[in-house]
């Protein structure tokens, strides 16, 4: 195949899953249900057998590929068009998305199918690949930002599915509000590459970023980008400070949770910042902002996630953590083992989303695990890749998620702008996320079960059941006891599966660091030298094995707590008294937001925009006017008696005054 | 000859006649003669202003003015009878329905 066939292919990608979800949403209400299925999943498919097309013909001698599809702004010299780009980096992306966007589409047909908006849903899934692939497919800024509030809106969509429960709604409000925040800093970087740049094309713009100095000393010009990127980032990956919408997010069906807010659209951020890596690797300053920011968020996710005991909750800490690692590593400049680390978690998160949905199907909508228990012996196949996800989550060899965030842990300790506290964070990270994982393994699928059975059931379908998959809670059949998921859904769990099992491997010997090497090595050559010789070969076997044996750790204590001892984990919880409340309860930042930000927009906005603006100001003109018009009409209509001599008074007396101004101006 | 001030002035009282007679009278058909009287107070200081600057476009604004009168006189008593026939009155102050 010809780089020029390959080139054109590109926009096929994404326009496929746009043209299904277009025929979905405009006559999929009437269809049926198989063939809303067959279009959803032929035209995904199609994006997918396209996108692996091209990574067979991909050779890294050609790349980077691209292809104008349109014009789109043209003023003077500064141009904006629909242009595609491929190079290594996206190429990754592209599989994944395509890849895995795929398996959760055939999953969502088996989760979704009793829904009524199942139509709806399955157009929004296109809809949201179609804007993903934009993403990580566009050549300038700008489109790439088109992509990124398109995956928003997708996002948004999809939490607030089930819009007539109020909490959805209302969590799909917030995280498009939040993202709004992100987009901001996003915004503000493109106007100051525009102004400075006067493109928005990343090569033109990397270009002429590669020959500024490296701003060593205080802020500059691309210091200030970096961190406003790094603004969008926060808000779309779910970094602290923004990140409070992700556990929100869980308000939408499963499989969007795996997709969506696992899987692919939170990795933007990070795709993202490893595109702009150019003006990262010049700014050290943001540089260190971004790991600070990622390993600060990666800890502190983690600890939330102890004590959560939603099981969707729980990964979705997981996910704000594992993307505190993704940015921790760009935040180091090991982009590559960034990138690694999101396509590995896209295998295992996505993974975890669909066991964890496969297990709210199976116990008939319930999320609370303290309910579940025991579902080993009802549900072996989603047992049985849900274990290999924790495995590969929590780092033990030779699964994927060792190999991805081994590599960030020794790049965040040996990078010249790495440091021995990143590590030492991301290490105890690492032992918090493998304990509170195997504590979900263990209170889902050992044990007792907890939940009820038979006619029990019936008896809490109605209080505290608010906050359940509201699909699962209706369909699933009631009274029953837990039961596997058909193949529609586990077939997806077992290719992931062994994607998690296996996918680490392309990561073997450098390999992949090696394959994405001509995207990450244009940047600062002081930077190639530095890396590397910091530390010995021992040293990094010995770091290995110290993120093994947390792993280990991790497991155990999850086994001694939650098999072993189960009476322990309330003592220590009541125990630790304060400490633990603000655990569980998220360390109050909603609250604290709330009191910061949200009451006072909205108090604000209430006795002065509204009360005062728009009642005591725009309103009351208009009502004014309109009332003093009515007044002095009230006044004048006597005038109009109905009687004719009084007319004819008037007349008359309009004549004598005509008469009489005519002569007092001395008209002849 | 008569100078052309008589003429405006008998126009002036004619005409002054018929707006005190539309003011001041009650019965339509009275009120209707009193707008005759100002139509031809007017015409007669037309005439007067012809025939002082020896123009002709005063006599034929006369003509005119006589035509609209009549067919003013024609609509004008066929609305009076069709008042008289639904009030029974021909009486001004009585046919106020117009009013608010």
């Amino acid at each position: 195949m010809t780089p020029q066939t390959l080139s054109a292919l590109l926009c096929t990608i994404p326009l496929l899953p746009l043209a299904g979800a277009a025929i979905n949403g405009f006559f999929g209400r009437k269809a049926s249900k198989q063939a809303i299925s067959a279009v959803s999943l032929v035209f995904c498919g199609a994006a997918f057998a396209v996108a692996a097309v091209v990574a067979v013909n991909f050779s890294s001698a050609a790349a980077p590929y691209s292809f104008n599809l349109a014009h789109w702004i043209r003023s003077g010299d500064f141009t904006v068009d629909f242009e595609f780009y491929l190079d290594q980096l996206s190429l990754v992306m592209l599989l994944v998305v395509t890849g895995v966007g795929f398996l959760i589409h055939i999953y969502s047909v088996g989760y979704m199918w009793d829904d009524d908006g199942y139509y709806r849903f399955m157009s929004y899934l296109n809809l949201f690949m179609f804007f993903m692939l934009t993403l990580v497919l566009a050549k300038n800024y700008l489109l790439m930002f088109i992509g990124w509030e398109g995956v928003g809106l997708a996002s948004y969509l999809l939490i607030g599915f089930w819009f007539i429960k109020d909490s959805a709604a209302s969590a799909g409000k917030k995280a498009f509000i939040v993202n709004r925040i992100g987009d901001f800093g996003f915004l503000i970087a493109l106007f100051l590459i525009i102004k400075h740049f006067h493109s928005l094309d990343f090569t033109k713009v990397f270009e002429q970023v590669a020959t500024r100095p490296i701003e060593t000393a205080g802020t500059g010009l691309l210091t200030s980008i970096g961190l406003l990127l790094m603004v969008g980032a926060a808000g779309k990956s779910a970094q602290i400070p923004l990140y409070v919408w992700l556990p929100d997010a869980m308000e939408g069906p499963t499989p969007v949770s795996a997709l969506i807010h696992a899987a692919t659209m939170v990795t933007a951020g990070v795709y993202m910042v490893a595109r702009s890596h150019m003006i990262f690797e010049r700014a050290p300053g943001a540089m260190t902002v971004v790991a600070i920011i990622g390993t600060l968020t990666a800890l502190f996710a983690a600890t939330i996630g102890i004590a959560q005991t939603d099981i969707k909750k729980v990964l979705a800490y997981s996910t704000i953590s594992q993307l505190g690692y993704m940015l921790m590593a760009c935040g180091v400049a090991a982009f590559s083992a960034g990138i690694f680390h999101l396509m590995t978690h896209a295998f295992f998160k996505g993974l975890l989303f669909l066991a964890a949905g496969s297990v709210i199907h199976g116990v008939g909508g319930e999320q609370d695990m303290r309910k579940m228990g025991g579902l080993r012996e009802y549900m072996p196949v989603t047992f049985l890749t849900m274990g290999i996800a924790t495995l590969a989550i929590a780092g033990i060899p030779p699964l994927a998620g060792f190999w991805s965030k081994d590599e960030i842990l020794w790049k965040a300790y040996s990078s010249q702008y790495g440091s021995w506290v990143f590590w030492l964070i991301g290490l105890v990270t690492a032992f918090i996320t493998s304990f509170y994982m195997f504590r979900l393994l263990f209170m889902t699928f050992f044990g007792e079960y907890r939940g009820a059975t038979g006619a029990e059931y019936h008896g809490h379908d109605d209080p505290g059941h608010g906050t359940h998959d509201a699909r699962t809670g209706v369909s699933a059949p009631h009274g029953h006891e837990p039961h596997e998921s058909p193949w529609v859904m586990l077939a997806p769990l077992v290719i992931l599966a062994v994607l998690s099992l296996v996918g680490g491997f392309v990561g073997y010997g450098n390999r992949f660091e090696h394959f994405l090497a001509p995207v990450f090595q244009s940047g600062a050559p002081e930077l190639a030298q530095g890396a590397g010789e910091v530390a010995s070969k021992t040293t990094e076997y010995l770091l290995m094995g110290a993120s093994i044996l947390v792993g280990l750790l991790g497991w155990g204590l999850a086994y001694l707590l939650y098999c072993r001892l189960p009476q322990l984990p309330a003592r220590i919880a009541e125990s630790l008294g304060g400490l633990y409340q603000a655990v569980v309860n998220k360390y109050y930042v909603d609250e604290l937001y709330a009191i910061l930000f949200v009451k006072p927009v909205v108090e604000g906005s209430t006795s002065i925009l509204w009360h005062g603006v728009d009642q005591g100001v725009i309103d009351a003109t208009v009502n004014n006017t309109a009332d003093s018009a009515r007044h002095i009409s009230d006044e004048v209509r006597h005038m109009q008696s109905g009687n004719l001599r009084s007319y004819a008074g008037w007349i008359a007396a309009g004549g004598a005054v005509v008469i009489a101004y005519m002569i007092w101006m001395g008209v002849r | 000859m008569v100078p052309l001030s008589y003429y405006l002035l008998l126009s002036g009282i004619l005409f002054v006649c018929g707006v005190l007679g539309f003011l001041l009278k009650r019965n339509i058909i009275t009120i209707f003669m009193s707008i005759e009287l100002m139509l031809n107070g007017v015409n007669l200081s037309f005439v007067a202003f012809a025939a002082h600057w020896q123009r002709l476009s005063g006599q034929v604004f006369v003509f005119f003015v006589m035509v609209v009168a009549a067919a003013e006189a024609a609509v004008g008593l066929a609305i009076i009878i069709a008042v008289y026939r639904t009030r029974e009155t021909l009486n001004v102050d009585q046919v106020n329905l117009l009013k608010l």
